[in-house]
């Protein structure tokens, strides 16, 4: 029974972590505030009530935490084959150009129910593409990933001002506030008196249990993680590390172009110049938060999307600047490595 | 400076590597010491450069004890060694490698430097080009360099370790020179070698190591003989000559040149037999490791043609290698073999199966019978980097996919307590008696001549010995290693 003691023992020592990782962040964020002389607590009330203060605020996060969520999914793909995918953002941008490349077709054309599941074939076409190009350029060209992916994300972000101040400007003057509104019949059907889309509610609950499921469950997850430990001994052991790196990134770029259709058609309903509120990047603090796992990640990225919407209050209420969510984040995630790097000496040391 | 090691023991955990080791050098004397592989002259120079430091012993200089911990203050002291892979910069320029260490002050006094570089290899007739980068340098300019900049810190008790493993012979010849040069200087050299040639060319006395102690000391003239026998021991008696088991040819290299490593491979023509086992002996990197990773689709060869079972396989990877049934264990377990992070349920779940999903209750009873078959310490949930080097080794055996053609090893007892180096050729050995082709390379001579049937010996990337084991001797095969056919 020396395995039960063992998982108990992994049990407590996770949640210290996590206690002494909320402890940390909460002490420096009242410190922060202290100095910059602002309430702590009101601060945080605050917070919290313009998060999860009533059902309205609670599907507004719900509508963050979708893309974030997509996001996350697709880089635990990525970092599951030892790839930084930078690129995200830029694959999130690729997917919702796709997807709106396809809608404005779907203006013209009849059934919108079925040009909208084309919208989405479209968006995560577009950002799997991407992200391979990213993939290829890594392994036929030797460009790190992280350079790759930042570059596809400066050239995914001109090419949408290009087409919004270009071919697919308003009719009569181009702004950035983006292309023209899509027909109603083009929307994420959403509940109306939330403004929360159900469907995206679904297909995200989908996508990140079938990312669990093939990351525990299937031939292709074992090969990915194992590459991502060991590419030499893993080809050794027969699998191809190249094959996998495009499939990873195909997957990760998939994900990500989901959440760009979803801010297309659930969120903007047109294509803006922001149209990926940065939630690719703030993905990557997710998942670094959550130690690459998919397990909790979605419970991260649901508090990051409170934060960000709570954080909207403080202007308002405390003249606060609202960037503070963004620094409480930062903070989380930092703690959060200082607590894992740590964990990973004691081992060595143990052992 | 005359230097005394007083017994100089060093553990490494459970490994005895230096057992009571004591060398007096004489001042102004060019000292070789020589060994095989693992006799401990490495671990006890890098005690001398202040590079490891010592479980216990004096060391003296000048007759005073001494103590250091760190190699800058070795040199502090005028010990420096020339380490067997340059500790140099590559993407920096010669001058800037020169100077590297040596600035003092506020400003990188570039032109006193250049005008020292350049005194220092006139004297030598070395040919530096301060402004190349050190990338573009060969082994044995590299080595130039990096003596010129331990003499312009002053060394007077300068290490060499293999110093003549990877340069051409004019390079060797030179260097030769400006040792004697400086043993005119009153400067003190310590040659280290597995070369026999060498150190009687060169030295003035020579100790001989073996396995962790002082075997032998013999001043000039030599006797080759002897030396032998103090690097490999008395030669048990050989084997009974089995009668020749050959089967049909499993592998079949024509002409093989290929690069890698140091010295690469060149020209090789070798056919192996099924059931038979091959060792493969020389120094390290003189061209076994690159025919194991040829034979293995691993390593691509310029030219010749490799058959396995009579397939032409030149140009195909080594998974099409797998294919036809060819496994290669590499020596280093975890950078190579296995993966870090994985259990040895996934490693096996890795192997084989077809379909999307693993099937874990499977791959966990397989584990745990794998486990108990191989004796590997260790549960199914175990990662490899929590098993001792043994059970590694255990384990990568316990990977070998079922009947095997040809099995290719690269040192599958290194580091191996005697117990486990037994049970490892048990297992072995049942492959070749089933008709697999086994293939090693190994730094232990005793072990070659013991379990193979047949034995290539290397040197500088050519076979200059192909003998069956029952036709040969360790003394021979030393000759061989060193380069004397």
């Amino acid at each position: 029974m020396e395995w039960v003691a063992g998982k108990k023992e992994n049990m407590k020592r996770t949640l210290l972590e996590i206690g002494v990782i909320l402890g940390g962040v909460f002490a420096i964020t009242t410190l922060i505030l202290v100095v910059a002389g602002a309430p702590p607590m009101q601060a945080f009330y605050h917070l919290i009530a313009g998060s999860i203060g009533s059902w309205l605020k609670v599907a507004q996060v719900l509508m963050g935490w979708i893309p974030l969520c997509l996001c996350a999914c697709g880089l635990v793909y990525s970092f599951r084959i030892g790839l930084w995918n930078i690129g995200v953002e830029g694959q999130v941008v690729a997917g919702a150009v796709a997807a709106t490349f396809v809608l404005r077709l779907g203006v013209e054309a009849g059934s919108p129910g079925v040009m909208l599941v084309l919208a989405f074939f479209g968006g995560l076409l577009g950002g799997s593409l991407w992200a391979i190009i990213a993939g290829f350029l890594k392994i036929k060209g030797g460009v790190n990933e992280i350079f790759g992916g930042l570059g596809m994300n400066f050239v995914a972000q001109g090419i949408t001002l290009w087409l919004i101040f270009g071919p697919w400007k308003r009719p009569g003057v181009a702004s950035m506030s983006g292309t023209e509104l899509f027909p109603t019949n083009l929307w994420l059907p959403s509940i109306a008196s939330l403004r929360l889309s159900p469907t995206g509610l679904g297909l995200t609950i989908a996508v990140l249990l079938v990312t669990a499921w093939v990351l525990s469950r299937t031939r292709l997850g074992l090969a990915l993680k194992g590459i991502g430990n060991n590419p030499r001994a893993a080809y050794l052991h027969g699998l191809k590390p190249n094959r996998y790196i495009i499939i990873a990134m195909g997957l990760a770029g998939g994900c990500a172009g989901l959440a760009g259709t979803f801010q297309v058609t659930g969120v903007y309903h047109r294509l803006i110049p922001a149209i990926s509120s940065n939630y690719g990047y703030l993905a990557l603090l997710v998942v670094m938060l959550a130690n690459y796992r998919i397990g909790i990640a979605p419970a991260i990225a649901f508090f990051f999307v409170c934060l960000n919407v709570g954080g909207i209050q403080l202007p308002m209420m405390l003249q606060l600047d609202s960037s503070l969510s963004g620094i409480i984040q930062g903070i989380c995630v930092l703690t959060a490595l200082l607590v894992y790097s740590w964990r990973r000496k004691r081992t060595i040391t143990e052992e | 400076m005359g230097i005394i090691l007083r017994d100089i023991h060093k553990r490494y955990g459970m490994v005895h590597a230096n057992k009571g080791i004591t060398i007096e050098i004489a001042e102004g004397s060019i000292h070789g010491i020589l060994g095989e592989n693992g006799a401990g002259k490495s671990t006890l120079m890098k005690i001398l450069a202040g590079y490891v430091r010592k479980t216990s012993g004096t060391i003296f200089i000048n007759n005073k004890p001494v103590e250091y911990r760190e190699p800058s203050e070795a040199t502090r002291l005028g010990i420096g060694m020339l380490y067997q892979d340059p500790l140099d910069f590559p993407p920096l320029s010669t001058l800037e490698n020169f100077m590297m260490g040596r600035c003092s002050g506020l400003f990188a006094k570039e032109a006193m430097h250049r005008r020292q570089l350049q005194e220092l290899a006139d004297a030598f007739n070395f040919q530096l080009d301060p402004n190349r980068p050190v990338r573009d340098l060969t082994v044995g300019e590299r080595q130039q360099l990096e003596l010129l900049r331990l003499l312009a810190l002053g060394v007077e008790v300068l290490i060499l370790d293999e110093p003549t493993t990877g340069i051409t012979s004019r390079q060797r010849h030179l260097l030769f020179e400006a040792l004697r040069k400086l043993a005119d200087q009153k400067k003190s050299i310590l040659f280290v070698s597995h070369k026999l040639e060498d150190v009687e060319l060169l030295c003035d006395k020579v100790t001989v190591l073996r396995e962790g102690r002082v075997s032998g000391e013999m001043d000039r003239p030599y006797e080759t003989g002897t030396l032998l026998q103090w690097m490999f021991g008395v030669p048990p008696a050989p084997p009974p000559c089995p009668e020749g088991r050959k089967g049909k040819i499993s592998l079949a290299l024509e002409n093989v040149s290929a690069p890698g490593g140091r010295a690469g491979l060149r020209e090789c023509t070798a056919r192996i037999h099924e059931g038979e086992v091959v060792g493969l002996a020389g120094l390290a990197g003189s061209g076994q490791d690159v025919f194991l990773r040829v034979a293995a689709g691993l390593n691509k060869p310029r030219e010749g043609s490799i058959h396995i079972g009579g397939h032409d396989m030149v140009g195909r990877d080594y998974h099409a290698f797998k294919a036809k049934g060819v496994t290669f264990l590499p020596t280093a377990r975890l950078e190579e073999g296995l993966i870090p992070g994985l259990t040895i349920t996934e490693h096996l779940a890795l192997q084989h199966g077809q379909g999307i999903q693993v099937l874990w209750n499977e791959a966990v009873r397989e584990a745990t019978e794998r486990i108990g078959r191989f004796r590997i310490v260790g549960r199914p949930s175990s990662t490899p980097e929590s098993l001792s080097g043994g059970n590694q080794q255990r384990l990568l055996l316990a990977l070998i996919p079922e009947n095997p053609t040809i099995l290719l090893l690269e040192n599958p007892t290194r580091g191996l307590d005697m117990e486990s180096v037994r049970w490892v050729w048990q297992q072995l050995i049942s492959y070749a008696v089933k008709g697999t082709s086994i293939i090693f390379s190994s730094a232990e001579l005793d072990e070659i001549v013991q379990v193979a049937d047949r034995v290539l010996v290397f040197f500088n990337g050519v076979v200059v010995k192909d003998v069956r084991a029952c036709d040969t001797n360790l003394s021979d095969l030393g000759q061989a290693i060193a380069g004397k056919v």
